[in-house]
């Protein structure tokens, strides 16, 4: 029987800043369907990592493969390599849905307008279906009724609602969350981590950097404890939280009360 | 007080109001157009445009508008003539005009100071939100016109409605290039009546009008995208 491709192949994916080397090969694989979670202390390159697959920072090496289709990469200085045809980078973000910290909502455009941007500008979908679908998906997230306001007026946690919605309506293969619930009140938290884990329960193939790690636990399929720019431990949620390995590990599980 | 001479005058106001607008139009609508061209080279263009940019900024916002007026008209356009074919073209009768000059010039200035206006704005607009256009897949032009440009053009308008109604308040300078715009209509009434301050008076309520007009039309397009305070 074959095999189908995997949604996501990426394959030590080196990057540096300078003198300072934040990735020293991260690889991560994802099947259709699955919740990949990334975890680990501040600095240790989780979102660096999650920005380089969508190539919103250039990885100095890598191999990135989408729905089995490679990003063609040249050599580049000091033994580097750099996506070749940009065209191809934009074409493959268009199929990965990104959810950041800060929302990134588009102020001038009312929330409806910012769901629809994407389809109608990018995706050249017909207006009416783009702006069906997104009305559908901002009740889903429960903004039906703000779809005419603008982002200044929601509060952090309907902002990312809307953030999640605007991703959705494009349809992506994989979702990319970087510290989704990061920037929120406490006790907006909860309602963005509803919607995510719907999105988990119905199938959608994410990969999330989070510090939820009660969150993490609960709705991922895949772990990744990622240390000093490498991936210290990995396994599923019961291994990783439960049974780590690694000392270090054990230490960052351990040190979260949960 | 004698206002009697409005009766004879005042399809000669008309006209000099329907030439300071349409100086003011010209030159806010091509000036903004080449402020964009500007500001985008100072902000993502190779060093050499950047230097360029930068230095029609900082000399054409470095001297007085009159001089500039006078230099191209002058200057510019003492040499015109010369040009082979140039007289017998269809384009001499704009181009012997003072208000072509008056025109190119008033274009030419305000472009550099809403460069200044733009550069900054395109600088102001959060990092994430382009990110976020990159992110779904834009090129580079569809986030310049759908995201980076307008957000910026948005973050702008006030500098910009301020910027517009100083340009009006520049455009009697036509006067001094034989255009006959309003404030060369209160020279030619004061000439030929010898009233000095009625002419003006008129020619200011004028100008609050216009002033009037433009503030509340960009007070209108602030609203539409509303702001939380």
């Amino acid at each position: 029987m074959m095999r189908s491709a995997a949604a996501l192949l990426v394959e030590d994916v080196h990057k540096s800043y300078g003198q300072h080397e934040v990735l020293k090969g991260v690889s991560v694989s994802a099947q259709n369907g699955d919740v990949i979670s990334l975890i680990g202390s501040s600095g240790s390159g989780k979102s660096t990592f999650l920005r380089c697959i969508n190539f919103l920072e250039i990885p100095d090496r890598g191999r990135f493969v989408f729905g089995g289709e490679e990003v063609l990469m040249k050599p580049g200085r000091e033994g580097r390599a750099h996506p070749a045809n940009w065209r191809q980078i934009e074409r493959i973000r268009t199929g990965l849905g990104m959810v950041f910290q800060s929302f990134n909502l588009w102020a001038h455009r009312t929330v409806l307008e910012n769901v629809i941007e994407a389809p109608i500008h990018v995706l050249r979908q017909n207006r009416r279906e783009a702006t069906e679908r997104a009305e559908a998906l901002l009740s889903k997230v429960g903004l039906y009724d703000k779809r005419h306001a603008y982002p200044a007026f929601l509060s952090g946690g309907q902002q990312q609602r809307a953030a999640i919605a605007r991703a959705l309506c494009v349809d992506p293969a994989v979702m990319l969350f970087d510290e989704p619930t990061s920037a929120l009140d406490p006790e907006l938290v909860g309602e963005v981590l509803k919607v995510i884990r719907g999105l988990a329960e119905e199938g959608r193939t994410m990969l999330l950097v989070t510090h939820e790690m009660k969150f993490a636990r609960d709705v991922s399929t895949h772990v990744m404890f990622l240390d000093q720019g490498r991936v210290e431990e990995e396994g599923p949620p019961a291994q990783v939280f439960g049974a780590p390995l690694s000392a270090r590990c054990r230490e960052f599980t351990g040190s979260l009360s949960h | 007080m004698d206002f009697s001479w409005i009766f004879s005058y005042w399809p000669l106001l008309a006209a000099g109001a329907v030439q300071t607008v349409l100086l003011l139009v010209i030159s806010v609508v091509f000036g903004f157009i080449l402020a964009i061209g500007l500001a985008l080279a100072q902000v993502i263009g190779p060093r050499w445009l950047k230097l360029f940019a930068r230095g029609y900024c900082t000399c054409l916002r470095g001297t007085p508008l009159l001089i500039q007026l006078w230099l191209l008209y002058y200057g510019v356009g003492s040499l015109l003539p010369m040009i082979p074919g140039l007289r017998a073209s269809f384009l001499w009768p704009i181009l012997r005009e003072g208000f072509f000059f008056a025109a190119v010039s008033f274009t030419l200035n305000y472009a550099a100071y809403e460069a200044e206006v733009l550069r900054g704005a395109l600088l102001a607009v959060p990092k994430g939100e382009l990110e976020a256009g990159r992110s779904f897949g834009m090129s580079s032009s569809t986030l310049l016109r759908r995201i980076w440009l307008p957000r910026a053009v948005r973050i702008a308008l006030p500098t910009i409605a301020g910027e517009v109604v100083l340009q009006l308040k520049a455009t009697p300078l036509a006067f001094t290039v034989t255009v006959m715009d309003l404030y060369a209509v209160a020279y030619k009434v004061r000439q030929d009546t010898l009233l000095v301050y009625e002419p003006l008076m008129v020619v200011t309520v004028f100008y609050v009008c216009l002033t009037l007009i433009i503030t509340r039309a960009f007070k209108v397009v602030e609203a539409q995208v509303p702001v939380r305070r």
